[in-house]
């Protein structure tokens, strides 16, 4: 059969098994949407290319398929930028397909010409540019392979016009891939396995930290067993969050930044660090000659190079982590840790006081009462995509996640504006979930034109927008750390509620706690995308927290006053 | 300190400016870069010599690593090895230092490439100590133009440089590759 360039690029994503695009037409993209029509695969059409990786992105992240970005040259290709950084940071299996003009023409500053695979390069696992038609086939295929083997990330395909356009005889055929030095496969020797062993069984004090890396490998029931085996408590990074059930005995909470005081006080005080698939971020060690002092450390990650990168570790493991633990399971033996654990318990007791849920209603809604209503009118079922900031912060205290892959949220790079379009993703990966976005007014504005999107496609999903009026994260670091000056962190935002209209969905205001559980359950109940803004408490702040670089058990507490202590 | 990394890449367009980048994100001062094929085909060997007290320098083997191209790497700073350096050095003569020249290239071991009236390029190729040395006696007679290499290096010995990292490392290979699902 005769195959453009172009069709042969749909039928070679057909084979990886996409089902869906996220992308944007531009002029050296014409020939891959002309030869659209006749593929499977359904494209929808963004607003701004940010949108399609972060689409792309949600969508892998909710279903552990790989996300297809598709846009043109020159300014397509630069828009995506900030969305494959933000896949890159989190460990997303992304492939993002980009036009560009034709290799004649490369170097010679045509229009929307850009070195893509160049500026690509330092944020993408791995890029190619292809020139001729006949490496359509083994490109799409590698790429695939390595965005979603080994640690999974990014991987960029640009592909010149002129091989979009040339027609061959092709027929596809099932193809090997032979990377020489790309070694996704690694696993631990039985001696390194023996000596984690025999740590696992000399310690009093354990507690397992447990990271996106449980998530990608689906080692959740190995990582439970684990620790109910071994009982020992567990802590999650924002982005592990659900991998471990947050209802289960053992598990502590996030740790970090923004984690509970407990976890912190956990983890300064274990004899035993587990790290499962995380990779020590500053946001979760603080200040790393203090992280963790008295505890030996078991670091178990896909990727060589976080061993000893952040953390200096006693024992690295790398390799799947479903693999490990199932080597590793048969040989543990059970133990017990009553004292440890009540330890532990003892240290949660005021912080429940502390916690502005449970705080006498003065009449002001705080973002926590929102949270934790849409947490119990939801079951804890939702699929909860955070945008970044406090909105962030406060999903990660007060949304407790059950269930795996239902926690979205840009971690590493803290892109704001990841929210609307990740979810938009989420929800075509799984359209049978309820789909929630809690975002901040600040980070919502940032690619609130999706919403247009939402409508074109038709689907559903509910938003939630933390109104504070103020860039909060970072007016809450001008307040700690500012003395109080509020630099261009006050925000004017349009009536959101309104905007919900002009796009043809329901918008609603709340303004009082009472309020919010009608809305909510407004909002479940209506067949189209709902906006509910939350007018909050707009001086309201995250805590516990952690300034920079400091010991991760020296946390600054929610002020009480003593009627709340007794 | 100076470090010696030598790495086989794949031979394809762009590697080196992967290789390169690990070094530039990290503000690392490449010392010397030289790269040419092996006697694998489609196989390339780089070596690059750094000079740096940044403990992170330790860490250039694992970032190295995840560059999907590159196949082996290792800093042979520690270990017995030979390292040659080939210069080649265009300088002024006269009438009169011309064999005085010539004779001091001889007992360094070095080549006379070119003759010109006034000019001689030379050709050395040693360890970077003998070159240098090389280098300085010939400065007062007005060096115009000097072009290295840089350097490349090998262990001594039958052994190979490149063993397997990962083996070294105490990480078992698989003898099957896995496929994602």
């Amino acid at each position: 059969m005769k195959y453009s360039g172009a069709q042969i690029l749909w039928e070679c994503l057909e084979r990886e098994g996409v089902e869906v695009v996220f992308g944007y037409p531009g002029g050296a993209t014409l020939p891959i949407y002309d030869a659209l029509d006749s593929s499977t695969i359904h494209h929808v059409l963004v607003r701004h290319e940010q949108g399609a990786v972060h689409m792309a992105d949600g969508y892998a992240r909710a279903s552990g398929r790989i996300g297809v970005a598709l846009a043109t040259s020159g300014p397509g290709a630069t828009n995506l930028i900030t969305g494959i950084v933000t896949a890159f940071m989190d460990s997303s299996p992304v492939v993002c397909i980009t036009g560009q003009v034709a290799s004649p023409l490369i170097g010679y500053d045509a229009f929307q010409e850009t070195d893509v695979t160049g500026i690509t390069l330092p944020i993408t696992k791995h890029n190619y540019l292809i020139t001729d038609v006949h490496e359509i086939p083994s490109v799409v295929h590698e790429a695939f392979y390595i965005a979603g083997s080994g640690r999974p990330g990014p991987v960029l395909i640009d592909i010149t016009k002129d091989a979009q356009q040339e027609i061959i005889e092709w027929e596809y055929e099932e193809m090997t891939v032979h990377l020489p030095g790309y070694r996704p496969d690694l696993s631990p020797s039985s001696n390194d396995l023996a000596y984690a062993v025999q740590m696992i069984h000399a310690a009093k004090q354990p507690v397992i930290l447990v990271g996106q890396g449980v998530l990608n490998s689906g080692a959740m029931a190995e990582v439970f067993e684990f620790a109910t085996q071994t009982q020992s408590p567990v802590a999650s990074t924002l982005l592990g969050l659900g991998s471990f059930p947050a209802d289960h005995p053992l598990y502590l909470g996030m740790m970090g930044m923004h984690g509970e005081a407990w976890v912190n006080q956990t983890i300064q005080n274990s004899d035993l660090l587990l790290a499962f698939g995380m990779r020590f971020s500053d946001r979760v060690t603080g200040k790393i000659s203090t992280f963790a002092p008295k505890a030996k450390k078991i670091h178990i990650d896909i990727d060589p190079s976080e061993i000893n990168k952040n953390v200096t570790v006693d024992l690295g493991l790398v390799g799947d982590l479903k693999e490990i633990l199932g080597r590793l399971l048969p040989q543990i033996e059970p133990a017990e840790h009553p004292e440890w654990l009540s330890q532990i318990g003892s240290w949660k007791q005021d912080a429940a006081v502390r916690d502005i849920k449970n705080m006498q209603d003065n009449g002001h809604l705080h973002a926590a009462h929102v949270i934790h209503d849409i947490w119990r009118c939801t079951n804890g079922e939702a699929l909860v995509v955070s945008d970044v900031g406090q909105n962030q912060m406060w999903t990660a205290q007060y949304y407790r996640h059950n269930q795996p892959y239902t926690a979205i949220t840009s971690g590493g790079l803290g892109t704001m504006g990841f929210g609307l379009p990740a979810a938009i993703g989420a929800k075509f990966a799984r359209p049978e979930k309820e789909v929630w976005i809690i975002a901040g007014d600040g980070g919502f504005q940032m690619t609130q034109s999706e919403l247009s999107t939402i409508v074109q496609e038709g689907i559903k999903i509910n938003i939630a927008i933390i109104n504070n009026g103020y860039l909060g994260m970072v007016r809450q670091w001008q307040e700690f750390f500012y003395e109080n000056r509020y630099t261009s962190t006050p925000i004017i935002s349009p009536d959101f509620a309104k905007i919900a209209e002009a796009h043809g969905l329901t918008g609603i205001r709340v303004t009082k706690r009472e309020e919010v559980e009608a809305a909510v359950r407004k909002a479940q109940s209506l067949p189209e995308t709902v906006i509910i803004d939350f007018r909050v408490e707009k001086e309201d702040c995250v805590y516990p927290m952690v300034p920079s670089n400091a010991a991760i058990d020296t946390m600054i507490r929610r002020p009480v006053s003593q009627a709340d202590l007794k | 300190m100076r470090h010696t990394f030598v790495a086989l890449v794949e031979d394809k367009p762009g590697v080196l400016n992967r290789v390169v980048s690990v070094f530039r994100r990290r503000t690392f001062n490449i010392e010397s870069l030289a790269v040419g094929q092996t006697n694998q085909p489609g196989i390339s060997r780089i070596t690059i010599v750094v000079d740096s007290d940044k403990t992170e320098v330790n860490r250039i083997i694992p970032y190295m690593y995840k560059l999907i191209n590159v196949i082996q790497v290792e800093d042979i700073t520690y270990k017995p090895r030979v390292t040659r350096d080939l210069v080649m050095v265009k300088v002024n003569t006269t009438s009169e230092n011309r064999s005085e020249i010539m004779k001091l290239a001889d007992v360094f071991r070095a080549h006379i490439v070119d003759v010109a009236n006034n000019s001689l390029i030379i050709e050395i190729t040693g360890d970077e100590e003998k070159v240098n040395s090389f280098v300085d006696v010939l400065r007062p007679y007005g060096i115009i133009e000097m072009v290295r290499t840089g350097i490349v290096a090998m262990e001594r010995g039958a052994e190979t440089i490149f063993n397997n990292y990962f083996e070294s490392q105490g990480f078992q290979m698989p003898v099957e590759f896995k496929f994602a699902s």
